[in-house]
């Protein structure tokens, strides 16, 4: 049982990371148990509603845990990782697109709607293939993952770092939303894409379907985890923090740095692609606003707001924020951006560790102060 | 005239053609000509910043195996010499060889430490967020590329050696210590002891005592006598005590030249070095 020891030494110090995974096994048995087998007028029944609400923070916790991999380890702060997130909706979208055949408003078995409008007369080639399901997952994951080793391949060899890194990464997710706003581009333009109807035969309306888009989602998530923290913790995990904390060291012991960039700058725009494939079903629309530089800073201030450096605490982050931000746009939603304002800032200048940071602090203080009292 | 002296180069007997040269240095380990016993070739390297040349015209060989300290006033351009043998800085003229086939002005630094040549920086440089037996691992001698790291697995063999070193460096008890929790010395210490984990050919060592009790002290200096024979050491070091202690050949560098070489004895005596020490 070779892998099973390696599982276990991956999270034998990991406490945080096993009480995420239990909670999640907890909550993807439960809710869909009091959705599914609850009477609707229960009061303990929940809602499809709620649950796609879950299935969509569990994407960006997914996202989240993409972004601490090069940010929290790398030192790679990225400010345009929902581009790769957006990229891998989109492929999926494609897929639901082409799922919808002739049922669409102008019942084109071959074009979807936005295209019959443009007065487009064939499928453009870009789209061949993303009828068949594997194909668009592939593509979920290839073509962030292309774009991130193209990207990567250029900053990394010629050493951009820091901030003017941060910059060009954010201009490329604008440079993406800019072009996903043409309608030429061939993607929906303005308005995405939309009305889906069914995925892989399942009605997209249905309870049960929802349920299962949450339950596959929660365990991306888990092995999305466990890949990561495995990843951190292997020996290329720590050539990694190495790199973040004394690159110049790191290169002259023999590491090809660009390359351990690359790499996981890679590995995490592949995962935040996943994320967004899960992402768009639930929600039932992408648009080029999923590009928008703001996205990319929202998600970072996820990281930083749960404790960056540590997998489960962007998962706490991301899960916070955004239930707070469903909360306060509901209720004050001309509050929501400043909100976000604040918490950064509060988070930079008194908890550069996050959350997570902040409770091991107060953990480390108890364990001192029992010790001075016992002997 | 150029082309003339192309043609003149390649025909040249007494070389291996560049291309060929270059064919062969790869990264492989233990695979340096030595033969004509010199290892590290300097020559008429120069190199300027902003105008300003730090190295002026050097010309510099290292022996197969000696121990040679290298001294010279502050900004003399001793740190950017080993900038340059170690492919962070690039000369502006001259060439930097490896053995007779390495030409290390074409080699990237991941390739140059790993085709055998290791550093110690003039700040002590370690993974601040790593532990002291990390910090080692991290540096051992093993295959560096990044698949082959995401699935490696520490061997017996590989415990044991660095179990060796932390010995060696006096940091065994400090194995599981986070390395920013170390005092300046044992820092100085870690980074000697990861240099040793690289097990290269040609150390190179910048001021290893700056903030070394007088014990540690000779205990680097004994360490890095030990370590000459089997590696060729170059150490940088203002402590002329120190240099005294370990040196047979000292170099002395001004304004980016060779103002003296010799013994220890000898460049002391030299009236050229003592006006540049006593000079200002
Ligand atoms: N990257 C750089 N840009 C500009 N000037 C530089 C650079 N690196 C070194 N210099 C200059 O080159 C000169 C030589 O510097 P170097 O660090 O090699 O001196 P050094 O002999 O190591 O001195 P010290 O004993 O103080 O360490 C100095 O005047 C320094 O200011
Ligand atoms: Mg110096």
């Amino acid at each position: 049982m070779a892998h099973k020891s390696i599982f276990m030494s991956m999270l034998a110090d990991d406490r945080g990371g096993k009480i995420f995974l239990s909670l999640l096994a907890i909550v993807t048995i439960v809710l869909p148990l009091l959705n599914l087998a609850v009477a609707q007028d229960s009061a303990f029944h929940i809602s499809t509603f709620t649950i796609t609400l879950m299935g969509k923070y569990l994407c960006y916790a997914l996202l989240a845990i993409a972004l601490d991999l090069v940010w929290g380890y790398c030192g790679i702060l990225s400010l345009g990782h929902a581009a790769f997130f957006a990229l891998g909706g989109y492929a999926m979208g494609m897929y639901l697109m082409r799922q919808i055949g002739d049922r669409g408003v102008y019942g084109n078995p071959e074009l979807p709607d936005f295209m019959v409008f443009l007065n487009w007369e064939s499928l453009p080639w870009y789209w061949y293939g993303f009828d068949q399901f594997w194909f668009a997952m592939l593509m979920a994951m290839l073509i962030p993952g292309v774009l991130a080793y193209l990207f990567g391949w250029l900053a990394f060899r010629s050493r951009v770092t820091g901030v003017y890194l941060s910059i060009i990464t954010q201009a490329l997710t604008y440079a993406l939303m800019l072009a996903f706003f043409r309608n030429e581009m061939g993607f929906g333009g303005n308005n995405g894409l939309t009305d889906f109807k069914e995925i892989l035969g399942f009605s997209l309306q249905q309870d049960a379907t929802r349920v299962g888009l949450f339950v596959i989602t929660a365990l991306m998530l888990a092995i999305g985890y466990l890949v990561s923290r495995f990843i951190v913790t292997s020996k290329l995990g720590r050539v990694v923090v190495a790199v973040r904390d004394a690159e110049d060291r790191a290169r002259f012991i023999g590491y090809k740095v660009e390359s351990f960039k690359l790499w996981v700058f890679v590995f995490s725009a592949v995962l935040a692609g996943i994320a967004g494939a899960l992402y768009v079903p639930q929600v039932g629309i992408i648009n080029p606003g999923e590009f928008s530089p703001l996205n990319s800073i929202e998600l970072v201030v996820w990281v930083a707001v749960g404790g960056r450096g540590l997998l489960y605490g962007a998962v706490l982050g991301a899960i916070l924020v955004n239930f707070s931000k469903t909360y306060l746009t509901a209720a004050l939603p001309e509050v929501w951006l400043f909100a976000l304002g604040a918490l950064f800032i509060i988070v930079t200048v008194f908890l550069p560790k996050g959350i997570v940071g902040l409770l091991q602090q107060m953990k480390a203080r108890k364990v001192k102060e029992q010790k001075n009292e016992s002997p | 005239m150029k082309a003339l002296d192309q043609v003149r180069e390649v025909m040249r007997r007494d070389r291996v053609f560049n291309f060929m040269a270059q064919g062969q240095h790869p990264v492989i380990k233990g695979k340096v000509d030595v033969s004509k016993d010199i290892i590290l070739y300097l020559e008429s390297v120069s190199v300027s910043f902003d105008g300003f040349k730090a190295i002026n015209d050097l010309d510099l060989y290292i022996n197969d195996g000696e121990l040679r300290c290298i001294i010279g006033p502050n900004g003399a351009g001793k740190t950017t010499m080993m900038d340059i043998i170690t492919g962070k800085t690039r000369p502006d003229e001259g060439s930097v060889y490896f053995g007779q086939t390495m030409d290390l002005t074409k080699m990237s630094e991941y390739e140059i430490a790993s085709a055998g040549i290791g550093r110690k920086f003039q700040k002590p440089t370690i993974f601040p967020e790593h532990t002291v037996f990390e910090n080692l691992e991290l540096a051992m001698e093993a295959d560096k590329r990044v698949w082959i790291t995401l699935f490696a697995r520490l061997t017996p063999a590989q415990n044991d050696r660095i179990h060796e070193v932390l010995q060696t460096i006096m940091l065994e008890q400090h194995a599981e210590l986070k390395a920013r929790h170390l005092s300046h010395g044992q820092k100085q210490w870690l980074e000697i002891g990861m240099l040793l984990m690289q097990n290269p050919r040609v150390l190179l060592v910048d001021e290893p005592i700056a903030g070394m009790t007088h014990q540690e002290t000779e205990k680097t200096a004994e360490l890095l006598t030990g370590l000459a024979g089997e590696h060729s050491v170059v150490v940088v070091e203002h402590d002329m005590e120190f240099v005294r202690s370990i040196a047979k050949t000292v170099t002395v560098l001004h304004e980016g030249h060779v103002l003296a070489e010799g013994s220890m004895d000898e460049v002391q005596n030299n009236p050229k070095v003592i006006e540049v020490y006593l000079g200002e």
